[in-house]
């Protein structure tokens, strides 16, 4: 596994930031009426994504979920043309068709947010298959929520994935909420991780708010599977700073005790802290990155404010390859 | 003169030379191989079935086991998978052993599959063949024997073939591990055994555009699959009554092939679109729609359909025959239509 350097370290904080302030804004936008559907976002898990995607090139695949910014983001996903999907303009990712529940990046090896949750089990599998048929090093990261391990689809593509030995990590975000039931209550197991003893893959639970936790764990998962020697599960304990969409109450939310104290925690505050006391990054570099990131933003708004909306005729491209 | 081989040979035959030709191609499905493991038969490098049918025999000792997967009984998972192969690359060809598993991975191809290319503006490619088997007539009883094509053909972003013989099934089937979009290939479990002449070469038959199989000026009559048989029957019956029918192979349900029927109501005025499917929302019901729209000034009766009941397949074998569409219950539709050419 490669070690945490300097140059991973500030291209994960920018990273980092760069979610924050992406989901920030677009929470901001939301509200004004200007991002028409469905909004999920991803502030407060910053650390799961990045410390995951450092360790991944643009012919490593992910999956994604309806959640999905962050991801993209991690993944190297333009801002500015992401930014103008969410609008649903012309020059976004996907044209605008997408939106952001699928919002997706081929080039980039991003198999796409999914508004189905649990959506991206087998389409992870199938990219490891290919992976794996075509004997590359490549792996394929199926990023999923606590509600995606109650889905069927989790049963049927870690077996596979497990029989066959496939390179890929399942990367569990437990954020404690599938929508507004909570983990505890939906699932019969503890941790989403001691699941996997069950397809005799390993199985790990780390702290999803801490960065190196989730770097470490998932270099771990990510070289195993580079290797050749199969799947596995990690989960990681996270919170998310929103509701479920943009609109949700929240009435679920507990308001002091254990669950308030993570959801308090700062992800990106604690990793700036420790980077710099490891002397991976300077208080001087971690403002400049803070502060390019919130003027990245401002231009993928401007690009997407000032972007026109697709073409009536292509309502009608697309659907198939001619 | 071709050889005479089965349907079933063929289909077998379009895979072989698919694979033969691109390494890209692999299949999945359970037991499509069958014995994955099991020590004597990696020995002998033998499959145990080849398929449930024995479709896919021979394919696994010739390819090998990576190339012909047997999954796990997971439909959504290996037909995910396949999806997931496909748009990074490879050109799956996932086998559902009967329509009627649809259910479990409808997800795959109603959410995933057919839609991916949209979605993503464009830059995804699925190019993914999914072979499954339909039909009644077997005493398969009602979870072994629907007829699903035109629900998956009602999904927009995907394909959907029914070959009726053997000489298409193999063009077909090439033509369809060929187009870089998800395509349906849904095999009347019914017709493997029928045997007729088929090229050893590789071939293509043009998918979206459907067959004349009998040339008539006085009636259409459109079928799907192996109810070509049926209207050939009945077209045998009324040219004795000098009523000549022109029968139409409509080989694709989705996209159908709209120009080569309207011409052919234009022409005979009468249509009776024969669909083994149940009656509400199937194809029949959409060509019949279409045709009032577009040739409506042409017609010189109603447009009518023979379809199977809105029932479940029953299972007992006389109840099963009257499920199916036959050339009784279409000479009777006929006879309505007719009976002015008669006097």
């Amino acid at each position: 596994m490669d070690k945490l350097t300097k140059e991973r370290a500030e291209w994960i904080y920018k990273k980092m930031n760069d979610i924050r302030n992406f989901e920030d804004e677009v929470h901001q936008i939301f509200s004004t009426g200007s991002i028409p559907g469905f909004v999920h976002l991803y502030a407060g898990e910053e650390a799961i994504a990045t410390g995951v995607c450092a360790h991944l090139t643009d012919n490593d695949y992910i999956t994604s979920t309806h959640r999905g910014h962050g991801h993209c983001i991690a993944k190297g996903c333009d801002l500015d043309k992401m930014m103008a999907e969410i609008y649903g303009k012309e020059t976004g990712l996907c044209k605008g068709k997408g939106g952001s529940m699928h919002i997706a990046d081929i080039d980039k090896g991003m198999l796409g947010a999914n508004g189905m949750v649990g959506g991206g089990f087998p389409i992870a599998i199938g990219a490891a298959l290919r992976n794996k048929y075509l004997k590359t090093d490549d792996v394929a990261v199926c990023f999923f929520g606590d509600g995606a391990a109650n889905e069927g689809t989790f049963h049927e593509s870690i077996n596979m994935a497990s029989i066959w030995k496939l390179p890929v990590v399942f990367v569990n975000e437990n954020n404690s909420f599938g929508e507004a039931t909570p983990q505890k209550y939906a699932s019969g197991s503890e941790h989403i991780a001691d699941r996997a003893s069950a397809y005799g893959i390993p199985g790990e639970t780390v702290d999803g708010k801490d960065l190196t936790a989730v770097y470490e764990a998932a270099g771990k998962a990510i070289d195993r599977a580079r290797k050749g020697e199969g799947p596995s599960i990690i989960e990681c304990i996270t919170y998310r700073n929103y509701g479920h969409f943009e609109g949700d109450e929240q009435k679920y939310k507990a308001k002091e005790g254990g669950e308030k104290k993570l959801a308090d925690r700062d992800c990106l505050k604690e990793f700036r802290k420790y980077a710099i006391s490891k002397k991976i990054l300077s208080a001087k570099k971690a403002d400049s990155i803070e502060a390019d990131s919130v003027e990245d933003i401002e231009h993928a708004i401007k690009f997407a404010e000032e972007s026109p909306i697709p073409k009536p005729e292509s309502l009608y491209e697309d659907v198939f390859v001619d | 003169m071709a050889r005479r081989i089965t349907f079933m040979k063929a289909i077998n035959e379009g895979l072989d030379m698919a694979m033969e030709k691109d390494e890209r191609v692999i299949l999945l499905g359970e037991d499509i191989a069958g014995g994955a493991g099991v020590e004597h038969l990696e020995k002998e490098n033998e499959d145990a079935w080849g398929g449930v049918f024995g479709v896919t025999k021979g394919l696994m000792p010739k390819y090998g086991r990576e190339r012909v997967i047997d999954t796990p009984i997971s439909e959504m998972g290996y037909m995910g998978a396949s999806v997931g192969a496909a748009a990074t690359g490879l050109r799956p060809v996932p086998e559902l052993m009967f329509n009627d598993f649809i259910g479990f991975c409808l997800d795959t191809i109603l959410a995933q599959g057919s839609k991916m290319r949209y979605m993503f503006g464009g830059k995804a490619k699925i190019p993914m063949t999914i072979r499954t088997c339909h039909g009644a007539g077997a005493s398969a009883a009602a979870q072994h024997s629907g007829s699903y094509y035109g629900i998956l053909a009602s999904i927009p972003g995907i394909k959907v073939v029914v070959p009726s013989n053997p000489y298409d099934a193999k063009g077909l089937l090439i033509a369809a591990i060929e187009d870089d979009n998800v395509v349906v290939f849904s095999e009347d479990k019914t017709l493997y055994g029928i045997k007729d002449e088929v090229p050893e070469d590789y071939y293509k038959v043009e998918i979206g555009k459907a067959k004349i199989k009998r040339e008539g000026t006085d009636l259409t009559i459109v079928t799907i699959g192996k109810m070509l048989y049926v209207a050939l029957e009945v077209a045998d019956r009324l040219s004795k009554d000098g009523i000549e029918v022109e029968v139409i192979d409509l080989i694709t349900v989705a996209p159908w092939d709209q120009e080569t029927v309207i011409t052919s109501v234009k022409k005979t005025g009468r249509l009776i679109v024969i669909d083994e499917a149940n009656p509400h929302n199937n194809t029949a019901t959409d060509i019949a729609s279409v045709v009032g729209d577009q040739a409506f000034d042409y017609l010189d009766g109603p447009i009518k359909k023979v379809c199977a009941p809105n029932t479940p397949v029953p299972f007992a074998t006389n109840l099963e025959q009257l499920y199916l569409p036959n050339a009784d219950r279409v000479l009777e539709t006929a006879a309505e239509l007719i009976d002015d050419l008669k006097k």
